[in-house]
């Protein structure tokens, strides 16, 4: 029962919320409460993933494939557990990074619901479910998108909203399409279907409509044109929020399709993903370089890096030899790996720069580089933390982004796929480029006018900026054992026997029975 | 069976063409046809059977065989109260977008883009 903790505890915290209307206070106290206890539901899923294995519950006492299922792997506990990360740092900043005004009206039940849905979506085992979980994402975070109604934030909300909405139309027609097809929603049940039906081409196609909804929602080439325009908009902690997750639900639904359910032309699917990751990362990055303002910078290197996590998905498929391999390439073990470890980094180092965005817009009240600079002689602390936040991004040497960097492209390396890796090393210094513009820009040169009344609340915003910086450095420090857990999560979702083996337990699933390796964090 | 899967394809097309126009109202409207379409898709390809529900009769355990299949309808009405939420705040939204930036022109919603 573990694996429903995730959902239950911040819908029923947003209740709690809901009731508490216009008592600002007590909600603040809910929020972070609430945060704080995912983080240890958290931790205690994925302890209990890395040493008693994969986890599983039917809901309603429906068995599988029947009920709905909750799975919880190493990858979607990993995921569950830096969502309650991002959820904590997000919920404290909330209370010196916005107003007042903003809490009165739902702040925190909007926030605590989208948590509860992103945490849904991560360890659902079933398509409709997932579906439902989107919806309920997208439902919240438009509210949040638009409370307050500024002008940009509407315009901003329609392209967002637009583009969102047209993903979960194509999501819920190939969810009918594959019902009609197996008979069954059910992600286990539809691995094993699929792969006795013997037609390749046809699951594949089944499978189209779904890569293509996950991939609008991972903001991957072409359709990413949503986020840049929309992210910049809202108060900055949401836009932190936003950052740190939306985007990476698409990624983590699009590994979990790819390797468990429509495995049957990895090939086919292995040049699509590559094509669209290098797409992405040259067009997110030079989006990036003709911005002017620190968030829209930011949102533009989102794009640019999910780049990075499909091209492992990419070289990891690209690695699998076609059918249910008895033993796995090493190369695509070590590729999903580097995705993993790339969306671990890239989820914290992410909301930690947004945070820093929006403790710069509440000292001098504008995120504009033309209007700031010399901060780093007025907030030196500030200063430190963003260029370490900076260059973990860009992938300096013993940072974070750095080994992430290192194991997708020694991946591709042994793959053989130079053009990828090629582009990855011209992006990365792009990206370089980026933060060092924002760097000298903001922080260097002459202190612009000082706002003459810096909102209250400074320790509020500085607490979680601190709090995902040493994240950041204890994924840098303990990239070994961060590396080890990836490897075995990369192999957990790559032979993913075991997955099925726990959802539907019974003679039916006869492979081998796998043991994937737990390999834990220390 | 054949008209239902026109209409189908129907309800895409329109809502697609709707997508692309320039007027807020008619985003709106395709965004809310392309739901339908969805909707219709997931009950039409689950072949439901005319006069024939899944009824379990007194005495028995399972419905007679043929019957329609009921989870289709459950799928539908999920997405139907899913798609009635988000249709009501995407109205709320062109409303107040209209009256913020005075002009229901797709065209001039550009102060956000890059």
């Amino acid at each position: 029962m573990l694996v429903t903790l995730p959902i239950l505890v911040p819908l029923l915290a947003c209740a709690a919320c809901l009731a508490l209307w216009g008592r600002v206070r007590a909600q603040q106290v809910v929020a972070v409460a609430t945060a704080a206890l995912m983080v240890v539901v958290g931790v205690t899923l994925l302890h209990a993933v890395l040493t008693q294995g994969i986890q599983a519950a039917a809901l309603g006492g429906w068995a599988a494939p029947y009920g709905v299922a909750l799975v919880a792997d190493p990858l979607g506990a990993v995921m569950v557990l830096l969502t309650a990360i991002v959820g904590l740092a997000v919920a404290v900043f909330s209370i010196g990074g916005t107003t007042e005004a903003r809490w009165a009206n739902g702040h925190a039940a909007l926030m605590l619901a989208m948590l509860g849905a992103i945490s849904g979506a991560f360890v659902s085992g079933d398509l409709f479910n997932i579906y439902v979980w989107f919806e309920l994402m997208l439902l919240s975070s438009f509210v949040l998108l638009t409370l307050g109604g500024e002008r940009a934030q509407l315009e901003g909300a329609i392209k967002y909203v637009t583009l969102n909405l047209l993903s979960s139309m194509v999501f819920l027609a190939g969810v009918g399409l594959v019902y009609a097809s197996t008979g069954t929603l059910n992600l286990a049940d539809l691995a094993i279907r699929l792969d006795a039906m013997d037609d390749a081409q046809r699951a594949t196609a089944l499978g189209a409509p779904l890569l293509v909804a996950f991939a609008i929602k991972a903001a991957a080439f072409p359709l990413y044109f949503w986020l840049p325009a929309s992210y910049h908009t809202p108060p900055p902690v949401v836009s932190a929020l936003f950052a740190g997750l939306l985007t990476k639900v698409g990624v983590y639904t699009l590994i979990r399709v790819t390797t468990l359910v429509f495995d049957q032309e990895r090939a086919l699917l292995a040049d699509a993903v590559l094509l669209t990751a290098g797409l992405t990362m040259v067009s997110g990055v030079l989006g990036a370089m003709s911005q002017n303002d620190i968030r829209r910078i930011l949102s533009f290197h989102i794009v640019s890096q999910i780049g990075y996590m499909l091209m492992g998905l990419g070289i990891a498929l690209h690695a699998m030899p076609p059918g249910d391999p008895a033993v796995l390439p090493e190369t695509a073990v070590l590729a999903l790996s580097g995705a993993v470890f790339y969306i671990i980094h890239h989820i914290v180092v992410k909301t930690n720069l947004f945070l820093i965005a929006g403790a710069i817009q509440a000292e001098r009240g504008t995120g504009d580089l033309e209007r700031l600079g010399g901060m780093a002689r007025t907030h030196p602390v500030l200063a430190g933390l963003f260029l370490f936040s900076a260059l973990s991004l860009a992938g300096i040497p013993i940072l974070s982004g750095f080994w992430a960097k290192v194991i997708l492209v020694r991946a591709g390396l042994e793959e053989g796929t130079y053009l990828i890796v090629g582009v990855s090393l011209a992006v990365s210094l792009l990206t370089l480029f980026s933060m060092m513009k924002i760097w000298t820009r903001a922080f260097w040169g002459e202190p612009a006018e000082p706002r003459a009344t810096p909102s209250a609340g400074a320790w509020a915003r500085l607490v979680p900026i601190w709090f995902l910086a040493s994240i950041t450095l204890a994924i840098a420090l303990g990239a070994p054992w961060v590396y080890e857990f990836a490897t075995s999560a990369a192999q957990a979702a790559l032979l993913p026997d075991a997955y099925i083996e726990t959802v539907l337990p019974g003679p039916e699933v006869g492979v081998q029975p796998a043991t994937p390796e737990t390999g834990g964090r220390p | 069976m054949l008209m239902m899967a026109v209409s189908v394809g129907l309800l895409f097309a329109t809502g697609a063409y709707m997508l692309m126009r320039r007027s807020l109202v008619k985003l709106v409207v395709g965004l809310v046809l392309l739901g339908q379409a969805a909707n219709l898709l997931i009950y039409v390809a689950s072949r439901p059977l005319r006069g024939r529900p899944p009824l379990v009769e007194p005495g028995a355990s399972l419905p007679p065989d043929p019957h329609s299949d009921p989870l289709a309808s459950a799928l539908v009405l999920t997405a139907i109260v899913i798609s009635f939420g988000i249709a009501s705040y995407t109205i709320v939204l062109i409303k107040r977008a209209y009256e913020d930036v005075g002009t229901a022109d797709l065209k001039e919603f550009t102060t956000t883009d890059c």
